[in-house]
């Protein structure tokens, strides 16, 4: 809401020479948040001035410049014509402009001084609406002729251009938080400005001040001969009539031809409207004055009765924005007669009975819709206009015969008509409840101690009715502006808010004790700090993705990571899904990193990934009832399994070469380590199983497994053909593990042992097997056959050649044995070691080199 | 001890060099008629010319592979000091005694600058050594790249911290939500322009009740559902808006969430809980200052400032460029539990009161270090990260 200072100043006594500033950071206390500030920015001299010659002159660059010598009076102090190098063209000799001379600043701190340009000292500048902050339009200069019309007659060369172009006018521009509906309005700011500094208030909807004189706004009852009026609602929404009060008046005679004064089309430009034609200017002009959305109706067009109804069926309506819409039967309509539509009630006028410019006698509306009625309809239709927002956020119900009669006054004032006796107040609006109120409550909630006359006191400054019963307690009615109090705590804000958030104090709640941090959240810093350890930087990449990328990771139709929750409103059309693994989105950061010149990269990211369930449907249920433990399991069964993953990608080097030696590249044994190292941080021992998994290369992939065999995810090379497709370093390597498994495999107490204080006694055997024996299974054969000596194996070298047969591979392994309770003699040593080769014999066929 | 096996016994050519020339006057044979005066090797002339070679040859030792020389030409089994000394088993017993002591005493002078002189070339040698060995590790040797936590991560983390340092839990929420635990829960009504404000992703179908959280709210619903009153919880995590990404905006980004629900809490514990929040974020004795506002899911509402850390609100020469000059610095929505929202989570409005907040990671730390685009945190350049340590 932008709120020009000086109409502001119509509606509350705001002290002479307070700033935007200042206004800003009075409404900032009682709730209502600075967007901007608008105006006030230019310091002159800026002055009046009268082109006397301009040269047109091409330059190099292909432009056209025009050297113009500018009479600005005595503003200048020589009183001779000021030489102004400008880039416009739309004004000739003759024109009058508006020029800012040097030590002048336009908005933006924008400092004018002379300066050399196109040759030229160009002493000040010739200026734009633009350039002066008071429009878009940079097409040329201002001539103000143009500008100012009639009211551009006799200045003269020299005079102050600031308060003639309203430069000197402020405007503070305020955020409306959706229950202070009331506050799109001056008459609602005013209010609260009054609340804020005490000021006097006058309120618009009550009092006039015309010629300086205050005048009380007076609407005439309803008389039998008023514009007749239907109200129908056959389907209320959750009880409410979709329209409680209708009010109508009619002007007629009035001159087609009559303009908007510029004093009004000043504040509704300042107030962010544009202006349009006088029926609508005015409706503009009281809506934003009193918060009262209007209508102005051709007489001539609407035959009556006014039926205002639920739409039926199929129903279809062309509104003012040339758009054909299909109406809903929630949607409320006003017709005329009953069959034609004029609008959507509260939202948007049709196009058939809009005032036109030969318009004389006008039919005007000034009606009250049920909030919910036209924020459904503002939301089924995209239709959200200056009205819905005002409708939706509750308008005040008693301020319809207000507006119409402000609306009446202003338009016979303005147009020269005259009012029609006949009036229509249609309707029954529903009083606000009364509150019982506790007025020890507000301080239980804000920690103030307020007595029970400074809550009586503040509540009355805000509008309220306030009654004590016997008991102390309080009954207290809101005004009808406030639609928004409901509940004691809605007054103990207001209590809170007008005596001042600034003096509630500062103190620490002792909570009971907490536990810490979960197991869950320790195994998450864990590995992160374990792999950041280990040389791996931790990214965050958005989670969105498109099919194009499982295509791209080679995922196979079927494959069920391709089945992903999608989102009906994406960001991009390219990416409407939700990642089902980490490695579907971590890529782009590696490539990233590449193409900025990183060389050698290795990221890491933990984040939840997202598993859809079978098209299950949440209930919604609504507002402030706990649902029953049937729904609320329902509505948690329907939210996706959504797992916490750590995924791994890297490329380059792992080991930089330098003055220090030669480095080494990574490849997929760094990955597989580094999946490892993610285990042992959180002392979960795993397995490993050749695999064949997209995207990995499939001679090149691990999967992690636990003992019983749960999967914790894969390590490997990615494909080359997913190399490709990613735009990544051929032999990236990368890794994706489900951390959920990992914290509950290591949510236990692990149980030391004592160490044995007895020398190890070490042995090396190389075993012949096929080739197409694993490693892991040769090796796990060697353990089990060993025993329980056994302290720890090593596969130190693979040798593939021709010693040895050409399916075949000798692997030498390390074994190392070691007793708790004593020096283990080489018998002991040879015989452990001789059973560990039998048993790989059995298993896989070696033979002992 | 382990016996040595034969062969293994180093074999050390006898060397004949310039020191280790013998003087042996001459060799005793086996001669049963000797006279031990005429035995030239105890000629203390002699074991005084050998001593003197000795030390001599120690003296001169300019390596331990010199002295290694001199130590078998001159103590070594050959040497003229050790015949000498093989010598005295042959003299009659009245001349043992003095030829033994003077045999000794040689030897022993010459063992003792064997010692020293040994000691000194061993200190030598070592010092040379750590003379070759030295390295210019002037320039960075960054063989293994060291890895970093991200920034975000480790604030969220830190200010989880400081709730757990305040004797709160920390809870956690999923990012693909139920449309009741977003809104509904919070007492967004579905009608309410404060729910259409919310630039919220719906899963498809629109209809299917499922969203992203567009806050980490729901993690107050969720955690009062599941644990009842009293409690105090905080929920840090990730949130989506339909923002595009620019340098202050980006659709995905983090908050924390707290909520604190107890018999008798009031506005002054929210605002000192923020104190304490803000006081261990971004400096000691930092203020935050609240201002009305509105949100659904709390009344009375409050926006929270904290103290500009920077300028603390006293004058500057020009305006602070932290906070532009106001001395404050925006953090986040807060308020007193909307009854509705205790209503919807089975907990009594009538005796238990709470207050809850939220506040933007991203925003925490683009003020707390210094950082002016959005971007930057999202984009995953570890050039990013490389500017932070481990601990923010």
């Amino acid at each position: 809401m932008r709120v020009p200072l000086d109409w502001l100043r119509e509606y509350a006594e705001v002290p002479d020479g307070t700033t935007g500033t200042q206004v800003a950071a009075d409404l900032v206390r009682v709730g209502l948040e600075e967007e901007g500030l608008h105006g006030g920015d230019v310091q002159g001299p800026l002055v009046v001035g009268r082109v006397l010659e301009m040269t047109p002159e091409e330059q190099k660059n292909g432009k056209t410049i025009n050297w113009c010598q500018v009479d600005v009076g005595a503003a200048n102090g020589t009183g001779e014509p000021q030489g102004i190098v400008c880039g416009a063209h739309n004004f000739a000799a003759g024109d009058l402009v508006v020029v800012i001379l040097p030590g002048g600043v336009l908005p933006g701190n924008f400092q004018i001084s002379a300066r050399k340009t196109y040759g030229h000292v160009s002493a000040g500048m010739i200026c734009s609406s633009l350039e002066l902050g008071l429009g878009s339009d940079h097409d040329g200069i201002i001539v103000l002729t143009d500008w100012l019309g009639a009211r551009a007659e006799g200045l003269q060369p020299g005079q102050d251009a600031i308060p003639l172009l309203g430069l000197d006018r402020e405007t503070v521009e305020v955020n409306v938080t959706p229950d202070r509906g009331y506050c799109f309005s001056l008459r609602g700011i005013a209010r609260e400005y009054s609340h804020s500094t005490g000021a006097a208030y006058r309120d618009p909807a009550l009092v006039r001040v015309v010629d300086g004189q205050e005048r009380e706004l007076t609407a005439p009852a309803a008389t039998p001969d008023g514009f007749p009026v239907e109200l129908q609602d056959e389907a209320p929404l959750d009880g409410a009539v979709g329209c409680d009060r209708f009010v109508t008046r009619i002007v007629r005679g009035l001159d087609p031809q009559a303009q908007t004064p510029a004093w009004m089309a000043t504040r509704l430009t300042e107030a962010g409207m544009r202006p349009i034609s006088l029926a609508v200017d005015v409706s503009n002009y009281v809506m934003l004055a009193v918060g009262q959305p209007t209508h102005a109706y051709d007489l001539a067009k609407v035959t009556g009765p006014i039926v205002v109804r639920r739409a039926r069926p199929g129903e279809k309506l062309t509104t003012l924005d040339d758009v054909e819409r299909t109406l809903d039967p929630e949607d409320l309509l006003i017709t005329d007669g009953g069959e034609t539509v004029l609008g959507l009630a509260g939202v948007m006028g049709g196009a058939s009975s809009e005032v036109s410019e030969s318009t004389t006698d006008v039919l005007i509306e000034a009606a009250h819709f049920d909030p919910r009625t036209v924020a459904r309809t503002s939301r089924r239709h995209r239709l959200s206009s200056e009205a819905s927002k005002r409708f939706e956020r509750g308008v005040d119900p008693e301020l319809a015969p207000q507006a119409a009669q402000l609306m009446v006054e202003l338009m016979v004032e303005l147009g020269g008509g005259a009012a029609d006796p006949a009036v229509t107040d249609a309707g029954q609006v529903s009083q606000p409840e009364p509150i019982t109120f506790d007025p020890s409550m507000p301080t239980r909630y804000v920690g103030v101690d307020y007595t029970v006359d400074r809550v009586r006191e503040l509540l009355e400054t805000i509008g309220c009715t306030v009654t004590a019963g016997a008991d102390g307690i309080l009954t207290v009615t809101p005004p009808t502006w406030r639609p928004d109090l409901l509940t004691g705590p809605d007054l103990v804000e207001e209590v809170a808010r007008i005596d001042g958030y600034d003096k509630i104090p500062s103190v620490l709640p002792t909570a009971p004790g907490g536990r810490g941090l979960t197991h869950a959240q320790r195994v998450r810093r864990t590995v992160a700090a374990a792999l950041a350890g280990q040389g791996l930087d931790e990214v965050l990449t958005y989670p969105f993705v498109g099919d194009s990328r499982f295509d791209d990771l080679g995922l196979a139709a079927d494959d069920q990571r391709r089945h992903a929750v999608r989102l009906a409103n994406p960001l991009s059309d390219e990416a409407p899904l939700m990642r089902t693994e980490l490695l579907q989105t971590l890529p782009d950061a590696l490539r990233r990193n590449l193409g900025r010149g990183a060389k050698d990269v290795a990221l890491f990211e933990i984040d939840t990934v997202t598993h859809p369930d079978l098209a299950r449907k949440a209930p919604v249920p609504g507002v402030g009832v706990k649902p029953d433990d049937a729904v609320l399991e329902e509505i948690r069964a329907a939210v996706p399994h959504q797992p916490l993953h750590v995924a791994l990608v890297a490329a380059g080097h792992s080991e930089r070469a330098g003055w220090w030696g030669p480095g080494r590249t990574t490849d997929v044994t760094d990955m597989v380590g580094w999946a490892h190292a993610i285990c042992d941080a959180v002392g979960v021992v795993v397995e490993r199983l050749q695999t064949e998994r997209e995207p990995f290369h499939p001679g090149r992939c691990v999967e992690l497994a636990l003992a019983d065999g749960t999967t914790v995810g894969w390590a490997g090379e990615l494909h080359p053909k997913v190399v490709k497709a990613l735009g990544v370093p051929e032999r990236t390597v990368a890794a994706e593990l489900d951390l959920d498994v990992l914290i509950a495999a290591s949510d236990r107490r692990a149980q030391g042992a004592p160490l044995s204080n007895h020398p190890p006694a070490g042995s090396d055997i190389a075993l012949t097997v096929p080739r197409s024996v694993s490693f892991g299974d040769v090796q796990e054969s060697v353990r089990a056959g060993a025993g329980d000596l056994l302290e720890s194996v090593q596969l130190f070298d693979v040798y593939r050649g021709d010693q040895i047969g050409e399916d075949q591979q000798s692997l030498a392994f390390h074994l190392l044995f070691r007793a708790p309770d004593r020096t283990l003699t080489t018998e002991e040593v040879n015989t452990a070691r001789d059973a560990a080769v039998a048993r790989a014999a059995t298993d896989h066929g070696a033979v002992q080199r | 001890m382990p016996r040595r096996r034969p062969g293994t016994r180093s074999r050390q050519p006898f060397r004949r060099g310039d020191a280790g020339r013998l003087r042996l006057g001459r060799v005793s044979g086996p001669n049963t008629n000797y006279d031990p005066v005429e035995v030239s090797a105890l000629d203390p002339a002699v074991i005084e010319e050998n001593v003197t070679d000795a030390l001599a040859a120690i003296t001169a030792a300019a390596s331990l592979e010199e002295l290694k020389a001199a130590r078998i030409a001159h103590a070594g089994e050959k040497s003229p000091l050790a015949l000498a000394n093989r010598e005295i088993g042959a003299l009659p017993p009245s001349a043992k005694a003095e030829a033994g002591k003077r045999v000794g005493q040689a030897r022993g002078q010459v063992n003792q600058a064997l010692a020293t002189r040994q000691t000194e070339l061993e200190a030598e040698r070592d010092e040379r050594i750590l003379v070759e060995e030295a390295m210019d590790l002037t320039v960075r040797p960054d063989r293994r790249p060291f890895g970093h936590r991200h920034p975000l991560t480790l604030t969220a983390e830190r200010m989880a911290d400081v709730m757990v340092g305040m004797g709160w839990e920390i809870a956690e929420g999923p990012g693909v939500e139920a449309e009741w635990f977003n809104f509904d829960a919070l007492n967004f009504d579905k009608d309410h322009p404060a729910r259409q404000m919310q630039d919220t992703f719906f899963v498809d179908p629109a209809d299917a009740g499922i969203v992203l959280r567009t806050h980490t709210s729901p993690g107050q619903a969720r955690s009062l559902l599941e644990r009842g009153a009293p409690l105090y919880v905080a929920v840090p995590g990730k949130t989506f808006r339909t923002d595009e990404l620019d340098a202050t905006h980006t659709p995905v980004f983090h908050q924390m969430e707290g909520l604190a629900v107890d018999e008798g809490l009031t506005m002054a514990h929210l605002r000192g809980t923020l104190d304490r929040l803000a006081s261990e974020l971004f400096g000691e004795g930092l203020k935050t200052r609240l201002r009305p506002a509105y949100f659904p899911f709390t009344e009375p509402s409050a926006e929270m400032d904290f103290q500009c850390f920077v300028c603390r609100g006293l004058p500057t020469a020009a305006p602070c460029r932290t906070c532009g000059g106001t001395g404050w610095i925006e953090w986040g929505g807060c308020g007193m539990v909307n009854h509705n929202v205790l209503r919807a989570c089975g907990v009594d409005p009538e005796r238990y009161q709470g207050f809850a907040f939220g506040m933007g990671v991203e925003r925490s730390l683009m003020f707390r270090n210094h950082l002016a685009d959005m971007r930057e945190i999202i984009e995953g350049d570890v050039r990013f990260n490389a500017q932070f340590g481990m601990e923010i």
